[in-house]
């Protein structure tokens, strides 16, 4: 694990806010990490694509629309078709408590509500990637 | 990391990234493959932009790229983002702009980070330039933000350099009148569909004309585009394959070449001494001790750096 941590902040689908998605890419760059932003309404093949060039640690998906049962299976997929599944995935956004078993089940490691502190992503990053 | 030559090479994508990386992030252990790529690998013709933040480079990169493509070409870009002195963090957000490119077969986006790297980021820039050259990329778009030397020294290595401005631009030209206006090769007026487009044309054609005292026979094109419409863009193409040509028909594009692997071999030179020699001696206890000693006046610095490089010279 080198020690610049890069990250790829995406946000699949037809949603329009990405606030969220700039405060976490900020967030993640103030805490020393090289953050890729690839801006709104992303298709599932600009990811992946995004992900395999950029080489990253770690994909957030930013997702408000509740379309995450449909789009992130198919990220997982083609992360997976890719040979890019040695990636950390992490969710964040409007995501039910109802769904996130079935998420975690696909791989997603860590969904994060409205209202949780950068600290606590950046933590949970570093421990996934088990950087001190 | 073993990184499969061969998968460079033939061009796949997640391979040739992680070679990126490396380059990056071990450069130490780079240059094994680094060195095999070398003698197997033309490098591809590189195309330098530059200018202000919020000029419109990326959509402008995003145009160029769409018609190369478009023509047959195999493209790669290399945005390059600032690295917060602060935290060492950083935000790319030139793929923002490059959406429509971004999943085309043919294409390949990266961004890079300056990073505090020893010696520069040029080693780093121009090593990443070889990995893609030797998988297949026949021309690579270099995107750097801003006007300093680290912009300047990154656009050296391109053999055509495209300043992009707009016409708010106006105290940002001033600024760059010593560095980036010796450096481009073609100037771009972006967004000149805006009010003060014609001004800024005028100042801009004025600063042209001055640019260069050589007599190098390239008269330095002024392009009006609005990237976002797609205006200008046929122009801007020809101008830039018009350069092209006229480096391959003067002899300029091998003297380019001889200057930037020079310039290479002293980053090269440079890394590599800092990394034998002066990191161990900072991280050697004494060293504080000799600060603390001439900061005290019980000894001058340059006899201090003098004894240091004395006892280099015994080690090498």
């Amino acid at each position: 694990m080198s020690e610049n941590i890069k990250v790829l902040i995406a946000k699949p689908g037809l949603d329009g806010h990405d606030r969220g998605a700039k405060v976490i890419a900020r967030g993640l760059k103030e805490a020393g990490m090289e953050v890729v932003y690839t801006g709104l309404r992303q298709t599932t093949e600009q990811i992946v694509r995004a992900a395999v060039q950029e080489d990253v640690d770690v994909i957030g998906l930013s997702i408000l629309s509740g379309a995450h049962s449909h789009l992130f299976p198919e990220i997982m997929k083609k992360l997976k078709d890719n040979g890019k599944d040695d990636v950390l995935v992490i969710a964040g956004g409007i995501i039910p408590d109802d769904d996130h078993a079935e998420l975690k089940d696909l791989g997603i490691k860590g969904i994060f509500k409205p209202g949780t502190p950068i600290n606590e992503i950046v933590e949970f990053i570093h421990q996934e990637l088990d950087v001190a | 990391m073993k990184i499969d030559v061969d998968k460079i090479l033939a061009g796949d994508e997640k391979t040739v990234a992680k070679a990126i990386s490396l380059v990056e992030n071990s450069r130490g252990e780079a240059f094994d493959l680094l060195r095999e790529l070398y003698l197997k690998t033309n490098l591809a013709y590189l195309l330098g932009v530059t200018g202000p933040p919020g000029g419109g480079k990326s959509t402008l990169v995003e145009k160029i790229v769409s018609r190369w493509v478009d023509s047959g070409e195999k493209v790669a870009v290399i945005a390059i983002d600032p690295s917060s002195e602060f935290s060492g963090g950083a935000l790319l957000g030139d793929r923002i702009r490059m959406g429509k490119i971004a999943t085309h077969p043919d294409v390949f986006i990266r961004s890079m980070a300056t990073r505090g790297y020893l010696g520069g980021l040029n080693p780093a820039i121009f090593d990443t330039v070889l990995v893609l050259s030797a998988a297949g990329y026949e021309r690579i778009v270099i995107e750097t933000v801003g006007v300093g030397q680290n912009e300047i020294d990154i656009v050296s290595l391109a053999d055509t350099t495209l300043v992009v401005t707009v016409p708010e631009a106006g105290d940002e030209i001033q600024s760059f009148k010593a560095g980036l206006m010796e450096a481009g090769d073609l100037f771009v007026l972006n967004k000149s569909d805006h009010a003060t487009a014609h001004k800024m044309e005028l100042i801009l054609k004025q600063m042209i004309d001055l640019a260069r005292s050589d007599d190098s026979g390239w008269k330095i094109p002024l392009i009006k585009t609005i990237a976002t419409e797609e205006d200008g863009i046929g122009d801007l193409i020809e101008e830039i394959a018009a350069h092209k040509n006229y480096l391959e028909v003067s002899n300029l594009e091998l003297d380019n070449k001889k200057k930037v692997m020079k310039n290479h071999l002293i980053h090269l030179l440079e890394e590599g001494l800092r990394n034998k020699y002066i990191e161990p001696l900072l991280k050697d206890k004494d060293f504080d001790h000799s600060v603390d000693e001439v900061i005290e006046r019980k000894k001058d610095p340059y006899t201090q750096v003098s004894e240091w490089l004395s006892d280099f010279g015994e080690g090498v």
